[in-house]
């Protein structure tokens, strides 16, 4: 990992490509800190995969074999969030609905306490806060469930957040720091000169920089103008949702359940949020009667009184995937001036404050935090002499 | 062993592991797995890979790394996966195709009479067809005798880790097959894909099994080496079941005795 040598350090001019979360958050850590901070996004900020997730905040239950690389950065970050979830509220007003009641996994079938037993015993064995429940304790936490529950993992410590009200929030703290947010304005490419990112081109102007974060989620490899290794390898992963809406009073649900084949996501404003699929399927955004099927099934086999609720809306949205499901964070070898802060697949809002205060104090100071070190974008460089070539 | 080529369709391997996309923590993971397995074959399901191609999709990591084998899953009828067997001809450049029709989706048991007569319409049609069946000797001759080019039995239900359930019908349809028969789904772990090769079946096909594991690279590397091993195994021949036991060094002459 090589350090980039720094125009101006103390207050570095910044151009932030794309306005979702982690874009927002990142430009409002560098205005806050006098950083002159331009976010540019092709269309309204917060209207991309930050609109459509769930806003989970699940870095125990969420583990699965294969990812324990990602484990330091997803506990940091969600060990960060209740004080940068009281900062931005106060800082702007605005509520992003933290909860902390927990995650609860359940299982209804034989089978699927088999499953989750296996996962509960990997991620115990990485040390991580999950309690196994039976199924009376599971229908005692929520009454509402499926009588067939058989058994549950609590993670306590994994809670959840309102995804669309922090995009709100993160709008109006970058723009109180100081921020200007350009919305329908696509950046055309990358400027480089001689190795260097100095800039944005927009509208057919260059828009000189010291500093080029890319932020653009699933969009991010088609900026033009980026050199050969820095174009992440990062593609769009479908997914659709549904929300239901509850009785604000009366919720059917208080934690975020996991059912097999679905998560239910209860806001406090009386939504249900369901999801998700997960589907290759390039930027085909249309809802099909299978997914919207498939997620409706599930939510009523775990919560039969699904039933009753009104559909208030459905969406499809787009996780910045990239190939091996971490985000790419930080310098790019060869291209000084150019920050990477994109492929955060299912765990941008986890990863937001994380990303946010560990890639600012990065641009502030021209210090990387060992926990950024594993998610360079040269790691996919490191691999690609790996593969088998038939 | 580069002198124990298997064949399919006049198309020469020399893995006789055949290795599903499905389900991998991340496609990285997916990657690394298959080069530890030593698969040339890999299977990609029509309606979950994104065709178009797009940069970072499966097919396009996988372009040039493996022998694709487009599948039929999630089909239920003849219509259907003819139809799904199509668009995986023109996008993928490939007459190849492993025909899945699911009889329901519970058990996932494949539906025996629209298997064989979709097998029929695509044999016609020019595909070189590779169906997924019952452990049912009787079907595979069938399937083989309507020009599919290999037969895909079950070892057990999808997804379900149980092994091979019923050996016997297994080492019934190697013994009368007139195409491979390659041992596809319900493989658990090592010890079952070594049990289809010393069975006497071609190759093995599996997906959970690594996709699923705790550590899905070495346990591709352990399906490499138990398909490996089972094939060896089944060349060298098995000694024959005793009752009682023969010690293995002469026990007569010894000096001194």
């Amino acid at each position: 990992m090589t350090h980039f040598p720094f125009v101006s350090a103390a207050r570095p001019r910044v151009a932030i490509i794309g306005a979702g979360c982690i874009g927002l958050s990142i430009a409002w850590r560098l205005a806050a800190a006098g950083g002159t901070v331009d976010i540019y996004d092709q269309g309204s900020s917060g209207r991309g995969a930050t609109h459509a997730a769930a806003g989970m905040l699940a870095a125990a239950v969420e583990t699965e074999p294969g990812e324990q690389p990602l484990l330091p950065l997803t506990l940091d970050s969600q060990r960060r969030w209740p004080a940068f979830a009281a900062e931005l509220e106060a800082y702007t007003g605005l509520p992003v609905d933290l909860r902390t009641e927990g995650t609860l996994q359940v299982a209804l079938t034989r089978d699927d306490v088999e499953v989750l037993r296996a996962g509960y015993e990997f991620q115990r064995g990485l040390g991580l806060n999950v309690a196994w429940l039976t199924g009376a304790q599971v229908k005692e936490r929520e009454p509402w469930l499926n009588p067939r529950a058989a058994a549950g993992v609590l993670g306590a410590d994994d809670g959840q957040v309102d995804n669309r009200k922090l995009a709100v929030a993160l709008k109006a703290a970058a723009l109180k720091a100081g921020a200007r947010l350009h919305e329908d304005r696509a950046v055309e490419a990358l400027s480089v000169t001689g190795g260097r990112a100095d800039g944005v081109v927009v509208g057919g102007e260059v828009r000189h920089a010291d500093v080029v974060v890319l932020a653009a989620g699933a969009w991010s490899r088609q900026l033009a103008g980026l050199p050969d290794g820095a174009v992440p390898p990062v593609r769009p992963v479908k997914g659709q949702m549904l929300s239901l809406r509850m009785d604000a009073a009366q919720p059917l649900l208080h934690h975020v359940v996991w059912p097999p084949k679905c998560y239910l996501v209860p806001r406090l404003d009386g939504r249900l949020i369901v999801g998700a699929t997960t589907e290759e399927k390039g930027w085909d955004d249309r809802l099909t009667a299978g997914g919207v099927l498939a997620l409706l099934e599930a939510a009523w086999r775990a919560l039969p009184g699904v039933e009753e609720l009104p559909i208030e809306e459905m969406w499809v949205g787009f996780r910045p995937g990239s190939r091996d499901d971490a985000p790419i964070l930080g310098p790019v070898p060869g291209v000084d001036g150019l920050i990477m802060a994109t492929g955060h697949h299912r765990n941008g809002i986890l990863l937001t404050p994380g990303t946010a205060d560990l890639l600012a104090h990065h641009i502030l100071t021209g210090q990387l935090d060992p926990l950024l070190a594993p998610f360079g974008i040269d790691r996919f460089q490191e691999r690609k002499t790996n593969g088998m070539r038939l | 062993m580069a002198d124990d080529l298997f064949h399919i369709a006049g198309k020469a391997f020399s893995s006789r592991l055949f290795l599903g996309t499905a389900g991998y923590p991340n496609q990285q993971v997916f990657l690394d797995s298959l080069t530890a397995s030593g698969a040339e074959v890999v299977t990609v399901s029509i309606r979950r890979v994104d065709m178009a191609g797009g940069a970072e999709g499966l097919l396009d990591l996988l372009q040039g790394r493996a022998w694709l084998l487009p599948n039929t899953a999630g089909c239920a009828t003849v219509k259907d996966a003819v139809l799904t067997a199509q668009l995986a001809r023109e996008a993928l450049d490939t007459s190849w195709i492993k025909l899945e029709l699911i009889g329901d989706r519970e058990t996932l048991y494949p539906d025996v009479e629209q298997l064989v007569t979709a097998a029929a319409q695509l044999v016609d049609d020019g595909f070189t067809v590779l169906p997924y069946c019952t452990d049912d000797p009787i079907v595979c001759r069938r399937l083989a005798d309507v020009g599919c080019a290999a037969v895909m039995p079950l070892g057990a239900p999808i997804g379900t880790g149980l092994g091979i359930l019923n050996p016997y019908n297994i080492e019934t349809i190697c013994a009368r097959s007139t195409v491979p028969v390659i041992l596809d789904a319900g493989i658990g772990t090592a010890s079952d894909a070594a049990l289809a090769m010393e069975l006497g079946c071609d190759a093995v096909l599996l997906n959970t099994a690594v996709s699923k594991s705790t550590d899905p690279v070495r346990m591709a590397g352990a399906m490499g080496h138990a398909v490996a091993g089972g094939r060896l195994a089944r060349l060298a021949g098995r000694i024959p079941k005793r009752l009682r036991a023969e010690a293995s060094s002469p026990e007569l002459g010894l000096i001194g005795g």
